[in-house]
This record gives structure tokens, sequence and C-alpha cells, in this order.
């Protein structure tokens, strides 16, 4: 993941992107998804280009970026961790996994540790309510935590 | 007088023949099958709650308000996306609906601001309207909690409130007032088609946003308002409303911008105008309209507005204040002291595409009647005289043959020359409706117009020629029609001459009209052409649109003949969906043409040799009338240079800026003894003027307008001419002190008069367009409700005529000198020379003509964007600022005209078209250099015009 792309190679790279994908049927999202895995968000000067090329509007792929949690306005760190704030997990103590996470790394929700190494995102619901409470680092899922798991899946992404 | 009223029915109207009975509230109503239960309530007179629901767009059930039951089917379906079904029992008040209604009221209010008597919206707010409507009386959260109401919260800022967006010239956005019905992301994507809007974020973080969370004047917004009048709260409100308040009475007028025509209500406090609004019922626009018709009015009260009469002796004199009498005395005088001295000849007047009917038939009169001679033209010589030729010759009639409701069933579309998302904004959103609904488009321009791709938009092909080759391009499509054995034969051999069809075939599928042969110099892809060709022919109705990129040409009279060529041996002409339709330029250009503004027809396109016609004239006005077709606008000039045309009267049209060569029209201007001007503002050709007569707006008077599909529109004054008096009362003064006996008391007069002499307006009058809204002409004893599609069972002058379309390159050919192709054309927030839109806040958009220039004709000549070029042609040159882009080919540059500084006429040449003198506007050769800053040329205009603008008594304006 490269962070330092200048404006004018972000359009390009992101071109290339879009001629790839763009005979996919209902290439949108996809190529959102690959931008982001490109660029570690989706950098507001790819949108206008993807919009011109599959003929939306900027203001369509704006609306589209801006629904989906998901798709990042700016680099997030370089580990991941979403913790589970649905229901089933709140109920399996979820709330103070929260607390314990949060003191552990000194951030809050939406946030990157200073050195840059870990985003801590609540996601709502991972389909995992039978093994709650639930957690997901770098797209790895993780059930049953109690404080001394997180604690290693922090430490982990720490390392 | 009251409120024009206008039922909203909440979801459009349904096509479907089959009728469906059904029972709401113990009423039993029949309706369309496919009509909402919403809508068919209304047309029972049941009014259900509703908030994002409006009839101008399709249902999308978001706002939960518009519940029903229905008998025997569970649950509360929303009635706006439930379709009616035969013998259903629909309950649109029960305990329950009154329940869920009064707790969504109660949650869309816990996020309002409860500012209603402050309000812009106070009195025309629907979600006030609903409040009351469900008994809201208290809203048990509170107004505490999350909010997008309040800049500061309990601790701190409020993250979620937005500040207002008041960065358009003409409607503000508050997003603390929204709901998010999504009305105006709707009405963007649906009726505009420019798809500006979007909701942005998700649940309670859903808010409007323009492009992407941008201010509304850097997004893609085009300014058409669709969003601002569906809008039901204070969200997107004109600025006018929030300065003036709400309107007390309105009525209904035409807009007076290009020739789609648009009706409008004008909804007026007073005399004040607070706003116009697009009515619904209007058939061109179908309550659609542009930045210019919905907001681009405030030049009727601008300051520069001239309000007195003025004259003087010399041009280089100030202008002196004058009564109306001693101007129209001293006209009259004048105009008979160079008959007397000159001959008869020597006088004549210009016609405007901008006034009415009325007032276009009374100059033509006083021209004919009072001057004595045929010496008047009018601005349709330099737009659309050849559409006049050219279908006058193959059809029979010269106008256009559908109204614009046919694009609603057209397959393949053509667009030719034409740019109807910047010249005919209303008519190109109607148009990408249809082609969003899977209709196929081919663009021959040379040009990427916003037609060729734009959101939701893709042209199948676009035909990107050299300026100058329409007639090769069109011959070569007909080639392919005819040698692939796809012409419509019944078609042909049904309703035109088979032998001139033969002829013609023979002709066009000669090998050197192969899109093979052509391809060298028209710069078109064979490929590309035979694919529009068969796409054209065998895609299903097709229709054509073209534009002044066909006309303003040497052969622009053979290429509207082509044009009608291709329609007859596809067999599209006669049904909806089909066609030969030119986009006018102007309002009542059109009119103006009907009305006999041309030096050899009286009104009707009856030519003046014909005595029949002559006589019914001359025995009405007691006069005799030449049999000889007068001068046009270039003889005038001409005669003018050599001595023997002396004066001249002009009604609003500003020919210095609009014709070509203007230095030539200089001299001719500037070697008349009498050039009177009437017209709203002293404009570049009254720099010319000794007398200059003041105007009124199309809001200060009565009358009609007919648009580019021949619909008549009335025209209804709203206020009292701030002049004086309305136009039409200006020349019958004129008139009447030149010792005609004219005492017209109202243009409904003027009208009963064209329907008495006129055959194809034989039944239009007031009184019959009040009943009938609008008709379209002919509209007589044959066609009593107009004619919305012409040639239905056969062409006009019997069997369509097949002509031959050989190609001549034009004589303005480039070289080593000049390399580069010129061609000009409009842009959407400005209207032709500018007069008016210039003088609106539509100059946020465009404040200055920019030359359009691929990066590879820049590079070559070190030209970056934004740098000043001179443009230099053999006629002249001017300067303008560079703006590099990729829309228009190597070899090509582009420019607008909408600012009299830029003068981009002083470029173009005196070639023309062949048949009807059209100016050759869109071929000029030209070169291109870097510059420092206007060229000497646009001093000494400047300083010119400064000083024959100052008028005596009053300080100078500073500029």
């Amino acid at each position: 993941m490269n962070l330092h792309f200048a404006s004018r190679d972000i359009g390009a790279r992101t071109l290339e992107i879009v001629d790839e994908m763009k005979a996919l049927e209902g290439p949108l999202l996809p190529i959102l998804h690959a931008v982001q895995a490109e660029f570690g968000y989706v950098p507001p000067e790819a949108m206008p280009v993807i919009a011109r090329a599959l003929n939306l509007s900027r203001a369509e792929v704006h609306g589209v970026v801006t629904f989906y949690h998901d798709y990042r306005d700016h680099p997030a760190g370089r580990h991941v961790l979403k913790l589970c704030r649905a229901e089933a997990c709140q109920s399996m103590g979820g709330m103070a996994l929260e607390e314990t996470v949060k003191k552990l790394l000194g951030i809050d929700f939406h946030q990157t540790t200073l050195d840059g190494t870990v985003t801590l995102e609540p996601v709502y619901c991972l389909g995992l309510c039978s093994t709650a409470p639930a957690a997901m680092l770098d797209g790895e899922v993780h059930g049953r935590l109690d404080a001394a798991a997180v604690a290693e899946l922090v430490a982990e992404a720490r390392a | 007088m009251s409120m024009v009223p206008e039922i909203d029915f909440g979801t459009p109207a349904s096509r479907a023949e089959k009728m469906v009975t059904l029972t709401i509230d113990g009423n039993e109503i029949s309706v369309p099958e496919g009509t909402s239960i919403m809508r068919a309530s209304m047309e029972a007179g049941i009014q259900v709650p509703k908030l994002c629901a409006t009839d101008m767009v399709d249902a999308f059930g978001s706002c939960r308000l518009c519940l029903i039951e229905i008998e025997g089917r569970n649950g509360t379906p929303a009635s706006c996306t439930t379709p009616v079904a035969p013998g259903i029992v629909v309950h649109t008040q029960t305990s329950r609906l009154k329940d869920i209604r009064k707790g969504v009221m109660e949650l869309y209010i816990s996020d309002h601001p409860l500012d209603c008597l402050t309000c812009a919206a106070n009195g025309d707010c629907e979600l006030q309207d609903m409040a009351g409507a469900v008994g809201l009386r208290d809203v048990r959260y509170g107004y505490e909690g999350d909010n997008h109401v309040k800049v500061r919260g309990t601790d701190g800022m409020n993250a979620k409130w937005m500040p207002k967006d008041e960065s358009n010239p003409y409607f503000t956005y508050d997003p603390s007032k929204c709901i998010v019905c999504s009305r105006c992301v709707r009405a963007c994507e649906e009726v505009q088609g420019t798809f500006a809007l979007t909701i942005e974020g998700r649940g309670f973080g859903s808010r409007v946003s323009a492009g992407m969370h941008e201010s509304f004047l850097e997004s893609e917004c085009v300014s058409c308002g669709a969003c601002v009048q569906a809008c039901p709260t204070a969200t997107l409100t004109e600025k006018s409303v929030i300065a003036i308040g709400q309107p007390e009475h309105s009525v209904v007028t035409t807009c007076a911008y290009c020739g789609v025509g648009c009706s409008f209500k004008a909804e007026m406090r007073g005399e004040e105008l607070v706003r116009m609004v697009p009515w619904k019922d209007g058939q061109a626009n179908r309550g659609h309209s542009c930045v210019k018709g919905r907001f681009a009015y405030g030049y009727s009260t601008h300051k520069e507005r001239i309000l007195n009469p003025m004259i003087r002796e010399k041009i280089t004199d100030p202008w002196r204040e004058v009564s109306w009498e001693e101007a129209f005395a001293h006209t009259a005088s004048e105009f008979r002291r160079i008959q007397y001295q000159y001959g008869r000849e020597s006088i004549g007047g210009i016609t405007s595409s901008r006034c009415t009917n009325e007032e276009t038939y009374l100059v033509q009169k006083l021209i004919r009647a009072g001057f004595g001679n045929n010496n008047v033209d009018t601005c349709a010589r330099v737009c659309h005289s050849p559409t006049g030729y050219g279908l006058g010759a193959t059809f029979g009639t010269s106008a256009g043959t559908q109204n614009f409701d046919s694009v609603e069933h057209t397959d393949v579309v053509i667009i030719i020359g034409a740019n109807p998302t910047d010249g005919h904004p209303v008519f190109a959103s109607r148009l990408k409706k249809r082609l969003r609904q899977g209709a196929k488009l081919i663009v021959i321009d040379p040009r990427r117009t916003d037609m060729v791709s734009s959101p939701h938009i893709k042209a199948a092909h676009h035909l990107p020629l050299k300026p100058g080759t329409n007639v090769a391009v069109m011959t070569a499509l007909a080639h392919v029609i005819v040698t692939e054995g796809l012409a419509d034969e019944q078609f042909i051999r049904e309703r035109c001459d088979w032998s001139e069809f033969e002829d013609w075939a023979g002709f066009v599928s000669l090998p050197e009209h192969s899109p093979e042969a052509i391809e060298a110099f028209s710069g078109v892809s064979a490929e590309e052409l035979r694919g529009a060709a068969r796409l054209f022919a065998t895609g299903g109705n097709g229709a054509i649109y073209y534009g002044l990129g066909v006309t303003e040409h040497s052969q622009g009279s053979t290429t509207v003949i082509a044009i009608a060529n291709l329609a007859m041996v596809t067999g599209n002409i006669g049904r909806p969906g089909v066609g030969v339709n030119p986009l006018r330029g102007q309002n009542n250009v059109q009119g103006a043409c009907d009305m006999g503004s041309f030096p050899h027809e009286l009104p009707g396109y009856r030519h003046v040799s014909d005595d029949a016609t002559r006589e019914t004239f001359e025995k009405l006005w007691g006069v005799t009338i030449s049999n000889e077709p007068g001068l046009r606008i270039p003889n005038m000039l001409d005669a003018a240079v050599d001595g023997s045309f002396k004066g001249i009267y002009i009604q609003g049209e500003d020919i210095l800026q609009s014709d070509p060569d203007t230095k030539h029209v200089q001299a001719g201007l500037a070697a008349m003894e009498c050039v009177v001007v009437q017209d709203l503002f002293l404009n570049e050709t009254a720099n010319y003027a000794h007398v200059f007569l003041p105007g009124s707006t199309f809001l200060e008077k009565d009358g009609t307008f007919t648009n580019a599909e021949r619909r008549i529109n009335r025209v209804r004054r709203v206020m009292t001419p701030r002049n004086g008096f309305a136009d039409w009362e200006v020349t019958q003064k004129l008139a009447q002190t030149m010792g005609l006996n004219w005492a017209y008391s109202h243009p409904s007069e003027v009208m009963d008069e064209i329907a008495a002499t006129t055959p194809s307006f034989a039944k239009v009058s007031y009184e019959y367009l009040e009943k009938m809204g609008s008709v379209q002409w002919p509209c007589n004893e044959k066609a009593p409700l107009g004619s919305p599609i012409m040639h239905i069972d056969g062409f006009v002058r019997g069997k369509g005529k097949f002509i031959r379309t050989e190609y001549v390159a034009t004589d303005e050919k480039t070289g080593p000198r000049f390399p580069l192709l010129l061609t000009t054309g409009r842009i959407l927030s400005q209207y032709n020379v500018g007069a008016q839109t210039r003088r609106t806040e539509n100059v946020v958009w465009h404040e200055e003509d920019r030359l359009e220039i691929h990066p590879h004709d820049a590079e070559v000549r070190g030209v970056r964007d934004g740098d000043w070029v001179r443009l230099s042609s053999r006629s002249g040159d001017t300067t303008l600022r560079a703006l590099i882009t990729d829309r228009v080919a190597t070899g090509v540059v582009y420019t607008t005209f909408h600012h009299p500084t830029t003068q981009a006429n002083v470029i173009t040449t005196d070639f023309s078209d062949w048949a009807t003198n059209c100016p050759e506007y869109k071929v000029t050769a030209v070169q291109i250099s870097p510059s420092n800053g206007p060229s000497q040329w646009q001093i000494d205009y400047d300083e010119q015009a400064r000083h024959s603008r100052r008028i005596a008594g009053k300080m100078e304006a500073a500029e």
C-alpha cells in the first residue's frame, strides 16, 4: 500500500482499474473495492474519474461511497480491528470488551493509533451471533472473545 | 385575481387504455390501469396525506404518510406505490392510519426547526400542511436529541448541523430544514436528467448533497430549478421568495427565451414578479424549465434599461431624451424626408423574433402599407431561413413536422448541428428521459457535446464531422440506406414522387457518395457512418432534430433538403415519434416567419407576386402592395454602403452583434441617415442609431409567441410597461404619426386580422386560445384543434419531393495562413447576444466567451489554458481567452458569441447560403496566436460604444 500517490497518479491508476472492470455487470461496487484496495481508501480524486468512465454523475458515485461504511475517505492504519456492536455481542459483554480495547489502544472508534498501526471501527453484526462477542482483524474473524483474547488480538495488530 | 390552480396528483398519469374501477372511501371511481391509489384518490377528490410524492416524478414510497388500508389485504400499503386493482375497497382514513400518520409526523417534526412564522415557505409548505392534515398536536420525543437543526448542541458544536448553501444566485439550500424526501434528487434525475444531486450517508445521517458534497454552484447543477419546485419545505427556496414573500396571484404566460416556448405561471405580488414556475399544463414543457426561463428575468428591471425615447442628429452626439410625441414626429418626418429625397425603396425595417406575432405583423404591415415597399426582413435570415426553403421545397411547409411530445415515441434520434442541452434545455431533458428509457441516439457534430456522453446518456454513434461537410455526410447516410436496400419502399411509393425518388436514389448510390469516399475530407469513420445509417433505417421510429449547425452554412438549404430526403427514404414522416424537427433559436422566430417578415412573403408564406394574396391585404389595408420582393438584411446593408438605402426601423434585434462580418454591418449602418432602434437596452446596433424607442418586456404586454413546434402560446401582461407602452403600441403610434389610420385597442384585434387574412391561422383567436390553452397551426376548418403532427396522410405539397444534394465545399477553406476551422455556438446560461442574460445573475456561469481548442493545437502554438489568444480570419481579428479541451477535435476551434466585447462576428465571413443568404457562421478558417490582451479593433470599438452611449444630462455609467 503506497500512501504517497500524487493526484495525477490517482486519476491514471483509477482509470486503469476502471478499464479492467468496466465490463462487469454492476461495475461500480467492485471498482470502488479495487480502488480502496489500491489506495487504502477511496480518494476524492478517483470519484470523478469513475463517474465519467461509467457515465454516472459525481453525485451518484459520492452517494454510493458515503452510503457504505466500508469505503473510507482517508487511509486507515496498517491493521483494521472491527468490534461487533450488534445485539447478540452486546448481550454477551461486548460493551465491556469495547472499553478494554479502547483503553489498550488509547483511541476511540473511527480513530487510528498515533503510530499508524491500528484503526478501530465498530461493525454492526459479523453474523457470528452464536460465538459472540466477535471481532474482525484485517478481514479475519474471531469469536468467543474475552479480555485476554482481545489483548492478544491487539498485541498481534500492534506488532 | 388568484393563483392559477394546479392539482398535484402525487404520481404521474398512467398511459394505459384499459380502465379499472375501484371504491375509495365509498366513492366508486374508474381510472386507467397502472394508476396509483394515491392518484385515483385525488381524481375522486380525496387527498391522501403525502410528503415524498409529487406527480412530476415516479412514486418512491419513503415518507410513510400516504398509507391506506385495503379490505381483504394485510397491512397498510403506501398509496403512491400501490397500483389500483379492479373491485378493491380502499379506506384512506381509519383510526389505525391516523395513529401511524401522527407518529410519522412527530418524527419528522422532532428534527425540523419550529420557525414557521419567519420561514420563507410559510404559506407554501407541504410539511406544515401535512402537520395540519394529520392533526399533529405535540411531539413526544422533544427537540433536544440528535438533530440537524441546531447550530450548537448541549455539549458544544452540533456536528450534524450544516450551514446554508447560498452559492447559487437564485436559490438557497438550507440542510436544517430538509426532511430527506428525495424529491429534489428525483426531480434532478427524472425531470432534468442531470443527476447532480444525491443523498449522502445513510440513516439519520442522510443529507441531500450537490455533487460530491460540493456547493450547488461548483457541482454539476445546471440551476434548472426543478429541485426547488419539487421541494416540499423551505430547504430549497428561491431567493426572490425569501426577499419578497409568497405570491398572491399568478398568470400563465410564455417564456421569451428559446424556441421551446415553455409555459410559465408568473407568480406575482401586486405588480412585482415573485417567481416564474413552469406550468404543468404547458404542452411544450410539461412543467419543466431551464435556468434562463425560470430565473433569468432580472433584466426587465435592470438599471441599464432605457425607459425614455431619445434622439440625436449625428451618431457622434450624445443622446437627448425627448417625449414620445417628439420621437414619433421626428422619426415620421425623417422617414418621409428620406423617401422624398432618395425614393420609396430607400427605407425598410427589421421585425423581431423576440417580439409577439402581433407586433411582428404590425411592423411588416407598417413597412408594406406605410413605407410602401417590401423591404422587411427578420433575424431568421441569419438562422433558420434555409429550413423554410428546404422543408418548403420537399414537404410543402416551412416548419417542423412534430410536437415536442412526439419525442416520447421515438426509438432512434439523430441530432445534427444542435446542442440541445445548452440551446434548448427543456427539450433536451425530455429527449434524455426517452434515451434513458432505451431510445438510441446518433449525434452528428464537430464537438463532443453533452448529448454524446453525460450521466446515463451515451450516443450509439458520434460522427465528429469537419465543419462544412454536412451535405457529404447526410448524402453518405442516404447512400448506405439505398445501396443496402434499407429504404422504405412502400412509404415512398405511397407518399412520394417515385420518378424523383429513382433519380435521387441513382444519385446517392454513386460510389463518390459512399462513406468510404468521403471519409478523407469529412473526418467521419466510414464504419461509424454505416452503423449510424443502419441504425436509423432499422431502429424503429426515427426522428431528426437539427439546429443552426445545419442551416448556418453556405449549403444550409441543401443540408435541410438532405435531412428531409433521409426522413422520407426511411418512411419517418407523418406519425408520432418521427419527423424532421428544426430546433428554432428564438422564442418567436417561427412566428416572425409566419407573419410575413420576409421581403418576398406575405403572412402565411405566400409570395408577394401572388395576386390573390396581395388583393386580400390591399383590400383590407386600403393600399397597393408592391409585387416585387424587397431587400434582405445583407442587401439593405450593401445598398446602404452604395448610398441608395438610408433609413431603417429595427425592432428588437441587435444586427451589429448578431450578424456576420461586423465591419460591414458597421459601415452599412454608419452610411444611413435615420436608424431607429426599438429595444430594451442601448444595444450594439444603437451605437449607430439616431432614434431610440424604448421597448417593453414579455412581462409587460399581451400577445402570442409561436414556438418551434408551431404552437401558438399566449403571452399575458403581468405588469405595466415601465417604458410606458407595449411594443405593438409603439409601432401603432409610429404608424399613426406617419398617417396610417390604425386603431387597434388590443393585440387580440391584430390576431383577428391575421386569422381573417391567413388560412393557416383561420380559427385562431384569443378567445379560442383561452379555451384550448394553445394550438399548433395549421388551425382552421380542416384542423380545428390544430395540427400536432403534420403530413399525416400525405405531404402538404402533394407528393414528397426527393431533391439531389450535391456536396460543394465552401469557399471558406483552410490553408497555411488560416489552418483551423472556427465554429460557433451557445452555452446554457447565456442567450444569443446576451443583451438580457448578461444583465442577470447568469453571468456567474459564463462571464466571458472562451475559445475552445484541442490540447494538440494549443501546444503547437504555445497556448496554455486561460491565456489570451488572438483569433484571426480573412475578415478580421479579435482576442479572447483560451479553454483547452478535447471536446473539439484537432483542427477545429469553437467559441460562443454572447459577449459584445469578444465580437466573434468580426471573424466570420460574408459567405452565405446559396438559397437564402443565411450567413455561414459555422465555418471560418482561422489562425490562433498568443496575445497580450484586447486587439486595437476591440479597444477602438469599446471607445466608440462608450462614446455613443452618452445621454445628455446623465452621468456616464462607470464601467
